[in-house]
Parts: C-alpha cells; structure tokens; sequence
C-alpha cells in the first residue's frame, strides 16, 4: 500500500515542481534556522564549558576580607589578612583536597634581548594540582624550593613563547626585576579564561621567593589569597563553612566582628555562567524554531490549496473504492516528503552554513548528531501535524460533492 | 426471486435540506434488478435519476427506505465497508470519464487495484490485458488528454472492469461523445452485459442509447413512471 501511495505522492508534487519547492524553502530555512543556532548555541557552550574545566573544578578562592581601622573601612583584600600558614590550616580540613597560597604581582622578565611583562605568582607545588595544570616540559618545583626560596621560574606558555621564541626554556637562566631565576618548566597552555584573560600569560615562582626576594611585603609571610579545592562537589558546602570557622578561629575574631577574609565560590559562578550561555542556547534555538513552525504553515496551507485542487480527483478515488484512511494517508504522506526533503537540505545548509561561520568568523560551532536528529524528528512532526488537517479534510470530502467540483 | 435480486430498492425516499426547505428528490422508489439486466435509466433533468444512481453506487445514502446491494442492506455499513462495497461490487463509468489526469492510462486503469491491496505486478498485468482487450493497449503510457474522448472512456470502462465487478453504474456515458462513437461504446456494453454477465444500469437522454438495454426505467418527478420492456417506454420514433 504504502509503495504505491509513495509513487502517487512524488507524482503529485512532480507536477507543481515550483510550488513542492516553495514548500519545501520554509523547512530547509527553518531547519537551517535550528541547525545553525544549535551548533552556534553548544559551541559558546563549548567554550565556556572548556574554560571551566581549564579553572580547576570545585575550587574556592579565598580572599583577603576587609578591616576596619580607626572607623575607616578598608575594601577587600585591602590589608593582606591570609598567611601561608593560614594556607596550611586550611590543608589539614577534610573537606579540603588541595591548597594553594598565592602571592601575585607583576614583573619584567628580561631574556637575552627579549623581554616580557606578566603577572609573576608567587605559589607552591600544588597549585598545579588545584588549577589541574600540567609542566609540560621540564619539571615543577618542589616544597624544598618553596621552603629554601630558591630562584626558580615555570613559565606560562605565552610568557615562553615571548622570551625564547623557538629555544627551549628549560635550563635557561632569566631575569625577574633584575635577578637571576632558573627557568625549571614550562606550563600546559591553558588558553582563555572566563573573563576572556589569557591564562598562559604568567608565571610561577616559589612563594617564599616572591615574598622575600621579589616582591617584598609590609606584612611578611602573608599572602594576597588562597586557592582551596574541595575534595568533592558534594563537600563544597561544608568545606565552605570548615574554612570560614578555622579562618575565624585562627585570626581570633571575636563573636560579633565581621570576617576579615572573603571566600568566593569560583565553580558556582563558573556553573552560573554556564547556566547563562545553556540559556541563551535554548533561547536560540527556539527563536530558530519559530521559523520551523512557519515553515510549517506554509505547508498547511499549500496542502490546503492542492486538497481544493484536486477535489474531484478525491472525489474519483473515492468512487472507485478508496477509503478515508487511503486519502488521509496519501495526503499526510505527500506532507510528510515535503518536509522531510525540505528537512534533509536544511540540514546540509545548516551544517554548511555553521562550518562557513566556523572557517569565515571563526565563530565556535558544535554540531551533534543529537541537534540533527531533532531537526529530523521536529520536521517530521511538523509534517504530520501540518498536514493533517488538509488531509483530513480532503479524506472527510463527502464523495458525490467531490465528483461534481469543476 | 427476492433473495437473488443484486439491486433492491424498497419504499426508497430522499430529500435534500435547501436554505427554501426540503426538497424531496426521489419519492417512494421501489425496485428490483436481477444479475445480468441491462438496464437503461431515463427522464427528464430533475426527475431524480442522478440521485437514484448515487444511491445505487453508494456515494450517496437515502433519506428513508431499504436499499440492498449484493445481499447488504447498505444503511447499516460504516464509510469503510462503503469504500469496499464499491471498490468489489461495482464499476463506475461517467459521462466526463473522470480519469486521473497526471496517471498515465495504465495506472489509471489499475488505480481500483492499488485499494484492493492487489500487488504491484498483477495491477500491470490486470490494466494491461484490459487496454488490449479495449483496443489502446499501444498507449499504456499515455496521458489522458493524448487520446480522443471515445478512447478515454473506454478507459475509463476497462478501470471499471478491473476489479471484476457484478454491476456497472453507467452515468451518461456517451454523453460527450459522437453519434459513431456513442454506439461503439454502447456495443462494448451489450457485449459485457452478453458475454460477461454484468448487470449495467445506464443513465441517458437519448432514446437510441436506452434502445441497447433491455429493460428501460422512467423517472419524472422522484417517482417511476414506466418500469418494463424497452419497445413500450420509447417514444415512437425511436423504436425502429
């Protein structure tokens, strides 16, 4: 049954070729439509996703709070209030994986005939471990560094390209304001971050290092924050409280002070604002929808012109034996095809169009299998749903009625 | 013999609701056609005769009264076992031939088959043998609007035999055709009422169509008038 209603349909639209293909422009624009905002939705996705693995996961940064003194209230992070010691404290709590205290500043690193500002941080080994960032050549250094102070680099990838171009770093001995500092690694790139900083833009050096022999500080031994990873996503609460408890603890805070420390978050406002991009994602697709579901219109109303069409046509077929479900079924699949063709080229337009954007505007794009197929499965239904009405229509056409239409 | 009757119409009425009122088409309708008559339907335009032959086809149900078909009392099946009734039962020839216009003729012909579920190969086989036996089998793969008018409705004849019916409704068949032209097809329905044993009911204005037939039914009015032998329902000077 369904082979030769298959001919009769591909007859019927062979004989309007340019109305089947005026159809068919609405679910290939509308398709498109989808294709394109999808791949462009989950490649921003894509990107904010990657900048978050590129954080380090469950990761809280806890900062120097503000103070009051003399009745003048200070901003955060105005008087360092952290210590490494602090840092330490925060290592032993058991909701508490990796810590990390980090002293930043900035300096010109001075090699041979090059030379490079960036953010110097002064840190310790496990940084690496709570940033989840590789040495890729070279080796880290290690606690005995940090605890001698030794004069030891790694370098950010954009920091050693800067420097040594093509040479190796590793070895080299170079300038950090003006003394001497071995560059023992260089760092896995790690590419943007969120806030569209580049985050290979930097290095590293022990913090004892950079408190005593870079950057030299008022209030020895503290540092400007502290970088804590919880053991688990599910110990992000109770690590947040351990760590505000032991801060107050340590710093002696009576009951009522304020904190003198500020803990931030980091993955929750990274997952916020990946929330946003996956929000606005949908939002794009369902914009590109819309002009599916106009597409759609358009073949309920070609299917409606061509039921009045060939009213008499059904008005034979029903004569001569066809029953209701024959003509429902020949109109809902002619309905069907259209938009399925229309379908099947909007996906190739779609995919062409997002791989131009990709090659021509460099413009993030993913495309799944999975936005296909919904592409596939929403056409097809919009068939179905569109056409059925005219189909209906045309099966529900009372017989001797349909023979006498001119 | 009431059981064997193929077409059986009692106290048939039908009335159409206009926005004037109802208007009664046929009135108290009675008749019988046995398998194998021939039977010519005349009268003048409005007397009903179209109605009474789309009752007989089933594409339009009466307003009261029994109409059985084939041993089925018509008003009890659903839209389906109409569709089926007339897709086994009966074959349709019209005046405007009504042929698909972008089928080519064999498909045309084999059009009843595809809702017969019959497969692909049999279908080509069935249309074909029609057409050669209607004399057009050279031009299976025409279009309708190729070939003269006497030749589409020997089209439309071979599609109405290809499911075998045991009833031909024939609505002025030769209504759009030349005299020359009118009595060939007419000598084709003689010859499957003859030869085949199919019963044919034939709607005509012309005295010398309703002439081949061998039973002449006569509406005026919604009622029938004249019931019986060809010879006596004419007018005289077709009766040579």
């Amino acid at each position: 049954m369904i082979g030769p209603m298959l001919e009769e349909a591909w007859h019927a639209m062979g004989a309007n070729r340019l109305r089947a293909f005026l159809t068919m422009l609405g679910m290939m624009i509308g398709v498109a439509a989808v294709i394109m905002m999808i791949a462009v939705g989950q490649g921003a996705q894509f990107m904010v996703d990657q900048s978050i693995a590129s954080m380090g996961s469950n990761l809280f940064i806890v900062l120097s709070g503000s103070t009051t003194s003399g009745g003048v209230r200070l901003g955060t992070g105005a008087i360092p209030t952290l210590t490494t010691a602090d840092a330490d404290a925060i290592a032993e709590l058991p909701s508490i994986g990796a810590v990390a205290p980090v002293s930043p500043g900035s300096a010109q690193l001075v090699y041979g005939a090059n030379n490079w500002a960036t953010s110097v941080m002064g840190t310790t080994p496990s940084f690496l471990d709570v940033r989840d960032w590789p040495v890729t050549s070279g080796s880290p250094f290690t606690d005995s560094d940090v605890r001698s102070g030794t004069r030891v680099v790694l370098l950010g990838r954009t920091v050693a390209k800067n420097l040594f171009v093509d040479e190796d770093p590793v070895g080299k001995t170079i300038r950090v304001r003006q003394s001497p500092f071995q560059v023992i690694g260089v760092l896995a790139a790690k590419g943007q971050s969120l806030d569209g900083r580049d985050q290979d833009d930097t290095a590293l050096i022990p913090v004892t290092t950079a408190q005593t022999k870079v950057f030299g500080s008022r209030f020895p031994g503290t540092v400007r924050f502290i970088m804590a990873q919880a053991v688990s996503a599910q110990a992000m609460a109770s690590a947040e409280r351990d760590m505000a408890q032991l801060l107050r603890q340590r710093h002696h805070l009576p009951e009522r002070a304020d904190d003198d420390f500020d803990i931030r978050n980091l993955t929750a406002l990274a997952n916020a604002r990946a929330e946003t991009t996956r929000v606005m994602s949908v939002m794009l697709g369902a914009i590109a929808s819309i002009s599916l579901l106009v597409g759609g219109i358009g073949i309920m109303n070609i299917m409606l012109v061509s039921v009045t069409e060939r009213t008499r046509e059904i008005g034979i077929r029903v004569a001569i034996g066809a029953r209701e479900r024959d003509i429902l079924a020949q109109f809902l699949l002619e309905a069907i095809i259209i938009s399925l063709i229309g379908c099947l080229v909007g996906v190739v337009l779609g995919v062409g169009a997002a791989v131009l954007a990709n090659l021509l505007a460099s413009l993030a794009v993913v495309i799944t299998g999975a936005s296909i197929m919904l592409a596939f499965c929403v056409a097809a239904a919009v068939g179905i749903f569109f056409g059925f009405y005219p189909a209906n229509k045309a099966a529900r056409l009372k017989p001797i009625e349909a023979l006498r239409h001119e | 013999m009431p059981g064997t009757a193929l077409v059986r119409t009692e106290r048939l009425f039908k009335q159409y609701e206009t926005d004037a009122g109802p208007v009664p088409v046929l009135k108290d309708v009675n008749l019988e056609i046995l398998p194998g008559e021939f039977v010519a339907v005349m009268g003048p335009s409005g007397s009903g005769k179209s109605t009474f032959m789309n009752i007989l086809g089933c594409l339009d149900l009466a307003t009261s009264g029994r109409y059985v078909l084939d041993g089925r009392d018509v008003a009890t099946l659903d839209r389906n076992q109409l569709a089926r009734l007339r897709n086994e039962v009966i074959g349709f020839v019209f005046q405007g031939y009504n042929l698909l216009p972008r089928a080519n003729l064999a498909d045309n012909v084999a059009l009843p088959l595809i809702y017969a579920g019959v497969g692909r190969d049999r279908r080509n086989a069935m249309a074909r043998e029609l057409l050669e036996r209607m004399g057009l089998a050279k031009f299976e793969r025409y279009a309708p609007n190729q070939i003269s008018g006497g030749q589409q409705q020997r089209v439309a004849i071979a599609r109405a035999l290809v499911n075998s019916p045991r009833l031909i409704l024939a609505d002025e068949p030769t209504g759009n055709l030349d005299s020359a032209t009118s009595h060939e097809i007419m000598k084709l329905f003689v010859e499957l009422n003859g030869k085949n044993g199919i019963t044919i009911v034939l709607v005509t204005h012309e005295a010398d169509i309703a002439a081949y037939a061998k039973r002449l039914v006569r509406f005026v009015d919604g009622r029938v008038t004249h019931d019986g032998s060809v010879a006596q329902g004419l007018p005289q000077e077709a009766r040579a």
